[in-house]
């Protein structure tokens, strides 16, 4: 019985036993019944993750479970990465969920919908069970199973709180309508490629995969890169994401943003560098490169831009998965270009950041509930000055946003550098392709790194600091301890991640050294990574740990400095500088609009504003002006190039099918009958 | 003999960078008529904002009340571990490019945070323009980086002065000066001088750094001038550092260090000079035609790393 074992039976116990409770435990008790129980299973898939990284494997099969297949699960180090990311996750947003599913109820007005509701409840521990599942599955038909409860748990999961908005519907069948198209583009994908293998168990697909010919192999690539890649919410299939998520209860969307997407990922490195092996050719990788920086660019223009609460973080996933996709197709193009040192340079980089993302996003999510739930607003423009009533959540917010934007200390400042220099060094070693791909992957890794700088100090500043911009802003409080409980444990992670990133980084570069078949592409000198160059020479090193060392110190001199030379006496309060007119108001501050339009601007032929200014006179004269309207919509444009025509098309292909359902009995006996002569025809003319 | 080094590049930095301030605008004066007062106009700034009575504006929170610390702190950084008097840098792990970048860049947002959080419209706007100008500096930015890590194999700037040293034909290769070139514009963008941003003006329309700190008042002030005046010189040291590195000293030796600081301060103070002649003849740019000019110096970027494959 080793830890791994232990950890998946306890994570598959704990989390059978959770739904059960969520259908039993009566309602006072339960969110905290189901939250523990979450938790227990996340720190269980945790441990076990972790063991699986370091080296342990196992395999269980239940083939009599399932008619046609059975079911066959193999845990492996690449799968331990994502059950430990998984189990993190669950962790905290278990626990985050006890407070955060009971809701501010007691009849303030502000009823939640019901997110303690039998329902909800138990089918929680079941997406959580399925997410554990997909990456350790391994069969096809396991794969697509486990990927199929995750997608239909995680859609009623969505539309959770369906009677309180009626946007949730519509989400609800974005989400619906995607994920199960994104189903059928794995399932054509693994069909064809299972058909050419003895039969579905990965161990059968990797030994078919050298029997390929390429075309086959390009499109199992393709057609399961479409159903992942959609999954992982990247351009142009991530119109579901920024639907989904902002209406998504929050702790709901913080199991989807941190945990789920990232499966869209394994599959996409599983399918390509696991079952696929050495049959990759450079233009798979090209394209998933490619379309990593398009999401990535993408995804955090439209959050830069954007002042939905939610939906800004949920474009910020479609920008963090893109980054994760420019590292794993940068490692596919090493790959076969022959250098498998980058290749796991940049694996390991990709997986850095998927860990780093984790942590972030699910901190950002949960406090960003915390605020929906305390003032019914989810619009930047209608919040700020959070910081009074809200200090712990402001705080918590504050270490995810620098996290997620890319500075020292944050976590996500050392992955990016990670694959910054796996970039970087690419370059003598591609060839011409190289020399003009990864210039721009480095210009778009530092343009998404740049923006996502403006989109979360625009978040953070307008969201959390200067003046409430509404009443329930300002009389905001925060919410249970359990809340602030689960925010504290995604903060420590996200902490230690930006601190001693030397902890876990080791682990992950040889998972990935592993999967591209190399050796492990850092090594840790004391508090120091340092990069391994194709002879053994370091050529490059950083450590995050003395860096932030050095800004303390920093601080401690300008401060000391500052009090022996500065005046001795008291501060004094005095008014804001506001030109003479009289105290400001908080109308006059900037919002999260005004705050985004020089970009907004800049960016203006790519996003494509729609402007609406209405002015109404008065009846008297037409020079007198009685009200001015403004209003400003910047629609996804590739959602409006891309779906509207396909929708226009499905929607006119239902109004014509309605001319032949005129309610004519005879004429529907009719069909019938011409149908069956014409199936006899067709089996007399085949035969 | 680190330590040493360390030491001597922070008094450095920190006592001569008012300095070059007061000469950047000396040379200002003088080129349009005026006497100026003196290169050290801005050391007697900062005493007498420093004897002033600290003021806390009404409804401000920590994050304004911190950030001049932790602006001065990554320059204070940025100074100890960036190759400025020698390339043996104490802290080697953080004497990468990257980290550098990303540490200043840490300053001016800590700067627009404490903007927003004045509840001020001049506040907000200092802060949105700056992050815009930010945000659309990066690429041009990492992008040079890349161009002049790439002959050297490594981004740590040690290695990359070190190996311009070494050869120093590499700083008449195309891919140095493409990117010298675009490194330029970004440290204009950077510091926030003319054409991208006006030191000295305290319009409404135009200002972008000046409206961040408009709030700031004595001693918190005269951090945030201290460290705009770091910035600057720190910037303006490592484009002479990377691009003509001659005079900097390679080990801890003291005597050599002691023939550094000298040729640093030429080199520092003849770039300002440069920087402040060119400023007179140039007006502010609107703040939309910004990216026109960023997106002119990051096709020069680009050609620096497609120079560095093709013709190496």
């Amino acid at each position: 019985m080793t830890a791994l074992h232990a950890g998946l039976g306890v994570a598959l116990g704990a989390g059978s036993l959770t739904a059960l409770a969520g259908l039993l435990v009566p309602r006072r008790a339960r969110t905290t019944v189901v939250g523990a129980g979450l938790a227990i299973t996340g720190a269980a898939a945790l441990l076990a993750g972790i063991a699986a990284m370091t080296g342990r494997s196992a395999s269980f099969a239940v083939p009599d479970l399932l008619p046609l297949f059975g079911l066959l699960f193999t845990v492996d180090p690449l799968a331990g990465v994502f059950l430990a990311i998984t189990g993190g996750v669950t962790v905290a947003v278990g626990i985050y969920g006890i407070g955060y599913c009971r809701g501010p109820g007691d009849g303030q007005g502000h009823d939640h919908g019901g997110l303690d509701a039998r329902g909800v409840q138990a089918v929680l521990p079941l997406f959580v069970l399925a997410m554990l599942a997909v990456p350790v599955a391994a069969s096809v038909g396991t794969l697509l199973l486990c990927w199929e409860l995750m997608a239909l748990t995680s859609l009623l999961l969505v539309i959770a709180e369906h009677r309180r908005r009626p946007t949730v519907a519509s989400a609800g069948r974005w989400y619906a309508v995607m994920t199960q198209l994104g189903l059928v583009a794995i399932l054509i994908g693994l069909s064809v490629f299972a058909g050419h293998a003895v039969d579905g168990s990965f161990a059968a697909l990797r030994a078919a995969a050298p029997t390929l010919t390429p075309a086959v192999a390009a499109l199992v690539f393709v057609a399961t890169g479409i159903g992942f890649g959609s999954k992982a919410g990247i351009v142009p299939l991530h119109a579901w994401l920024p639907r989904a998520h902002p209406e998504a209860p929050s702790n709901v969307s913080a199991l989807m943003s941190a945990a789920m997407v990232n499966l869209g990922v394994y599959g996409i490195v599983r399918v390509g560098f696991d079952l696929l092996g050495d049959t990759g050719a450079a233009w798979w990788w090209l394209l998933v490169l490619g379309l990593g920086a398009l999401s990535a660019i993408y995804g955090i223009l439209q959050a830069a831009i954007g002042t939905n609460f939610k939906r800004l973080l949920g474009n910020s996933t479609t920008e963090n998965m893109g980054l994760i996709l420019i590292g794993v197709g940068a490692a596919g193009f090493f790959g076969t270009a022959g250098d498998l040192d980058l290749a796991a340079l940049a694996l390991a980089a990709a997986l850095l950041h998927l860990v780093n993302h984790a942590a972030f996003k699910t901190l950002l999510f949960t406090s960003a509930g915390s605020v929906v739930q305390a003032t019914g607003r989810r619009d930047l423009d209608e919040l700020g000055g959070l910081n009074t009533g809200m200090p712990a959540t402001t705080a918590a917010f504050g270490v995810g946003a620098l996290a997620a934007s890319a500075l020292p200390p944050g976590a996500a400042f050392v992955s990016e550098w990670l694959l910054l220099q796996a970039l970087i060094h690419g370059l003598p070693a591609t060839g011409v392709a190289g020399a003009i791909v990864l210039p721009l992957a480095v210009a778009a890794v530092a343009l998404t790194a740049g923006l996502a700088v403006a989109t979360f100090v625009k978040a953070f500043g307008i969201g959390f600091l200067a003046k409430p911009r509404t009443p329930e802003a300002a009389s905001a409080t925060e919410g249970p301890a359990s809340m602030l409980v689960g925010m504290g444990v995604a903060g420590v992670a996200c902490v230690a991640l930006a601190l001693a990133p030397t902890l876990v980084l080791p682990t992950i570069g040889s998972v990935a050294g592993a999967t591209v078949g190399a050796g492990d592409p850092v090594r840790i000198h004391g508090l120091t990574i340092e990069l391994v160059g194709t002879l053994g020479a370091t050529v490059g090193s950083l450590s995050p740990l003395m860096l932030t060392l050095a800004l303390l110190i920093g601080t401690v001199l300008a401060l000391a400095g500052a009090r022996a030379l500065a005046t001795r006496r008291a501060a004094r309060a005095a008014r804001l500088w506001d030109c003479g007119g009289g105290p400001l108001s908080a109308r006059m501050e900037y919002t999260a609009t005004s705050f985004a339009e020089p970009l907004q601007r800049v960016f203006d032929d790519v996003l494509r504003a729609e402007h609406d200014v209405d002015v109404s006179h008065y009846d008297e004269s037409r020079y007198l002006v009685q009200t001015v309207e403004y209003r400003r919509r910047v629609p996804d444009r590739i959602e409006k190039r891309l779906y509207d025509p396909v929708l226009r098309l499905v929607a006119a292909w239902g109004q014509a099918g309605r001319k032949l359902a005129t309610g004519s009995v005879h004429r529907y006996l009719g069909y019938g009958f011409y149908t069956l002569c014409g199936l006899l025809v067709l089996l007399v003319v085949t035969r | 003999m680190t330590g040493l080094v360390v030491v001597v590049q922070l008094l450095v930095v920190v006592a001569l960078s008012p300095l070059l301030i007061g000469m950047m605008r000396q040379v200002r004066a003088r080129m349009e008529g005026r006497v100026g007062p003196g290169i050290g106009q801005p050391w007697r700034d900062l005493r007498k904002l420093m004897r002033k009575q600290p003021i806390t504006p009404d409804g401000t929170s920590v994050v304004f009340r911190t950030a001049p610390l932790v602006l001065v702190a990554t320059c204070l950084v940025v100074a100890a571990v960036a190759p400025l008097v020698s390339t043996a840098a104490l802290l080697d792990p953080v004497s990468d490019l990257f980290a550098v970048v990303a540490l200043l860049t840490l300053g001016t947002v800590t700067l627009a945070l404490a903007g927003i959080d004045t509840g001020t419209a001049f506040g907000g706007l200092g802060a949105s323009r700056e992050t815009t100008i930010v945000a659309l500096v990066e690429p041009t930015l990492l992008v040079a980086i890349f161009a002049l890590s790439v002959p050297v194999g490594s981004t740590n700037l040690g290695a990359i002065v070190g190996a311009t040293l070494a050869d120093p034909a590499q700083v008449l290769s195309p891919v140095s000066l493409l990117a010298a070139a675009a490194l330029v514009v970004v440290i204009i963008a950077e510091t926030g001088r003319l054409p991208v941003d006006n030191p000295s003006t305290h319009l409404e329309l135009t200002m972008v750094h000046e409206a961040m700190i408009l709030e700031y008042a004595g001693p918190d002030l005269a951090l945030v001038e201290l460290a705009a005046s770091m910035r600057l010189s720190l910037f303006l040291g490592l484009l002479a550092n990377l691009f003509l590195p001659w005079g900097i000293a390679t080990g801890g030796d003291p005597l050599l260090i002691g023939l550094a600081v000298p040729a640093l301060v030429v080199k520092v103070a003849a770039l300002g000079a440069l920087l402040a002649a060119a400023e007179v003849f140039l007006a502010k740019l609107r703040l939309f035609r910004v990216p026109e000019l960023l997106a002119g110096s990051f096709v020069m970027g680009l050609l620096a790393v497609g120079a560095s494959y093709f013709l190496a």
